[in-house]
């Protein structure tokens, strides 16, 4: 070692190093893993055209049928409606089972512990057969005077039993989503909030909220993109207009069920490419995924700043089992 | 006020406080007169961030009796027939008696998802409902008072810890206060920054605001306390003018305190 010698000479301390320009390790794996999967995946696409099984012309002609454009529509009413039902109660029993009301507790525990403890079909049988086990719902004491009653299949039609059975499902398992991410948000943010006089649901709605929502929404998107397929299955109830009954319906009255399961897969993705966009949006927007204290205030791509200030903050920390999927 | 002058400010009367089997206050006396500032010292562990907590209520008391500005917190007495029977208030009268007590917090606890500015108008909004317009005035007036005015659009996150504390005793000081309890403001702060919180204080202080502080610094006990309350294993051992308790202590367990301290 002669660095003591080289450091003393200021001439040599600027001259440019000698750069390295080493060849790299080589790695002949890499090609022939390419090669063989170039080599699959040429198979597959030719199979796919080839094989005049998947009537390629049958799947273009009913891709745009009128009534599988429908379906698809109410496969999307059905999706949107079930998660807005599904919101709607996980928020209501997630506060349920934080307060300290033992009856309300108990009574969202059970609802959760029922709905994610039974499978979704049955339950969506359940709700169809609903006019069937109660003819008449009437309002009234138990064992007492009756005040009102309605005829049960007037109210509870195929759409909304198929609405109530999905929502009701997906409430359970969004409840938890949302529980989590309230439980996420610092003690210190409830006692400052308390201490100023703010009573408990003012708390919940200005303070706690909107920092779970970090928590809550990007695995809420996921449930939706989940949602999207879950109702393929209200033809339990039976809600038959939804996308999947409807290209069956077609593809075993023209005996060409195979093109018709392609057309369906078809539009699943379709909607699941645009959702996953969505996802993608809402989680840079909430930067999941980011350590607040090494993140620099407006650094992180399409995150909003109020958000990047929250995550600055760390006063919301995540938790690892909040993306809970059926 | 239908007070006489003669109630004190706040007058914490026997008071035990009990988690589970952990005996943590264990008999409290305490008189804080109207603009006077009591400071309380101890080791940690002593009970006097339980005893400010007590005090607006975020604790409940397991025996004695807790009066602010007169009014008995959390509890009310009804009298029937000679017996007198104590009843729990709601949420919303806890809620009320705890509007008038300003707390500020060793972690600042402000709300990251909201600027300085709308931090100190949250509670004058939500909980005295005063609409925004006014609420954003009076805002900016306490940023003012803290020399917070050019920070008011940033979030707690670009604040500095010292910026931060004077935003939260701004937020405290908004909702009009007749009481501050400070749970050792400048603990979490670098040392370069004490100073500007303490400067607050002590302009609040002279400004006739009555307080409770719990800190460690004891400069600032001995220039703007009136009042110096010396806890050791949730009793009161010693209190006194700064001059008798920091200067003078009768006790062996202050000297020891503040023989490790100063
Ligand atoms: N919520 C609680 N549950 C159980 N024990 C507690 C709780 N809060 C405080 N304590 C205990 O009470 C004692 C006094 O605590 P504290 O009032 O925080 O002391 P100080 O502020 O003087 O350091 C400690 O032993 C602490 O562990
Ligand atoms: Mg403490």
């Amino acid at each position: 070692m002669n660095s003591m010698s080289r450091s003393d000479d200021p001439r040599v301390v600027e001259e440019t190093p000698n750069l390295i320009e080493a060849k790299p390790v080589p790695r002949p794996a890499v090609w022939v893993w390419a090669g063989i999967v170039i080599f699959l995946v040429l198979g597959l696409i030719s199979s796919l055209i080839e094989n005049p099984n998947y009537r390629w012309d049958v799947v273009s002609e009913y891709l745009f049928d009128p009534r599988v454009v429908r379906a698809v529509g109410w496969t999307l009413i059905l999706t949107v409606a079930a998660m807005l039902v599904g919101i709607v109660l996980a928020v209501t029993t997630a506060i349920m089972r934080m307060g300290t009301n033992p009856i309300l507790r108990g009574v969202a525990w059970v609802y959760i512990w029922f709905f994610r403890g039974t499978p979704v079909y049955t339950q969506l049988v359940f709700w169809g057969l609903l006019a069937v086990l109660y003819p008449r719902i009437s309002v009234g004491i138990p064992f007492g005077p009756e005040f009102f009653s309605f005829s049960t299949k007037d109210i509870v039609n195929a759409l909304v039993a198929a609405i109530l059975g999905l929502g009701l499902n997906e409430g359970a398992y969004l409840s938890e989503i949302v529980r989590s991410g309230l439980n996420s948000v610092d003690k210190g943010q409830w006692e400052a909030a308390t201490a100023l006089g703010m009573r408990r649901s003012t708390v919940l709605r200005r303070i706690i909220i909107p920092q779970a929502m970090r928590v809550i929404v990007p695995p809420t998107g996921n449930e939706t993109i989940s949602m999207l397929k879950t109702t393929s299955l209200v033809l339990a109830v039976p809600f038959m207009l939804e996308l999947t009954f409807v290209t069956n319906a077609i593809g075993n009255k023209t005996f060409l069920p195979v093109p018709l399961l392609i057309v369906a897969a078809l539009w699943y993705l379709f909607i699941t490419s645009i959702l996953m966009v969505g996802q993608q949006r809402l989680e840079a927007y909430y930067g999941r995924g980011f350590d607040g204290e090494l993140s620099q205030p407006r650094k992180v791509k399409g995150m909003s700043r109020r958000q990047q200030a929250i995550l600055s903050a760390g006063t919301v920390h995540d938790s690892t089992n909040v993306d809970v999927t059926p | 006020m239908t007070e006489p002058r003669t109630v004190p400010m706040v007058d914490v009367q026997g008071v035990h406080k009990f988690f589970g089997e952990l005996h943590v206050l264990k008999g409290i006396d305490l008189v804080v007169e109207r603009g006077e500032v009591c400071v309380l010292l101890g080791p940690s562990g002593s009970g006097k961030s339980t005893l400010l907590r007590c005090i607006n209520e975020m604790e409940q008391i397991s025996a004695g009796r807790l009066y602010v500005d007169g009014e008995l917190m959390g509890l009310r007495e009804v009298t029937k027939k000679d017996k007198t029977v104590l009843h729990r208030l709601s949420d919303a009268e806890i809620a009320r008696q705890r509007s008038r007590i300003g707390m500020v917090f060793q972690r600042f606890n402000l709300f990251p998802h909201m600027t300085a500015v709308q931090n100190v108008m949250e509670a004058p909004r939500q909980v005295k409902k005063i609409p925004v317009a006014e609420a954003n005035r009076l805002a900016r007036k306490q940023l003012a008072g803290v020399g917070l005015t050019d920070r008011a659009e940033h979030y707690p996150s670009q604040l500095s810890g010292g910026q931060q504390q004077r935003v939260a005793i701004a937020r405290a000081l908004a909702m009009d206060p007749e009481l501050m309890l400070f749970d050792e403001p400048t603990s979490a702060l670098d040392p370069e920054l004490v100073g500007e919180v303490l400067s607050v204080m002590k302009e609040l202080a002279d400004s006739g605001m009555t307080m409770i502080v719990v800190t460690h610094e004891v400069g600032f006990a001995r220039e703007v306390a009136d009042q110096v309350v010396f806890m050791d294993d949730g009793v009161i051992v010693e209190r006194g003018t700064p001059e008798q308790v920091i200067g003078n202590p009768t006790e062996q367990r202050t000297r020891d305190f503040f023989g490790k301290v100063l």
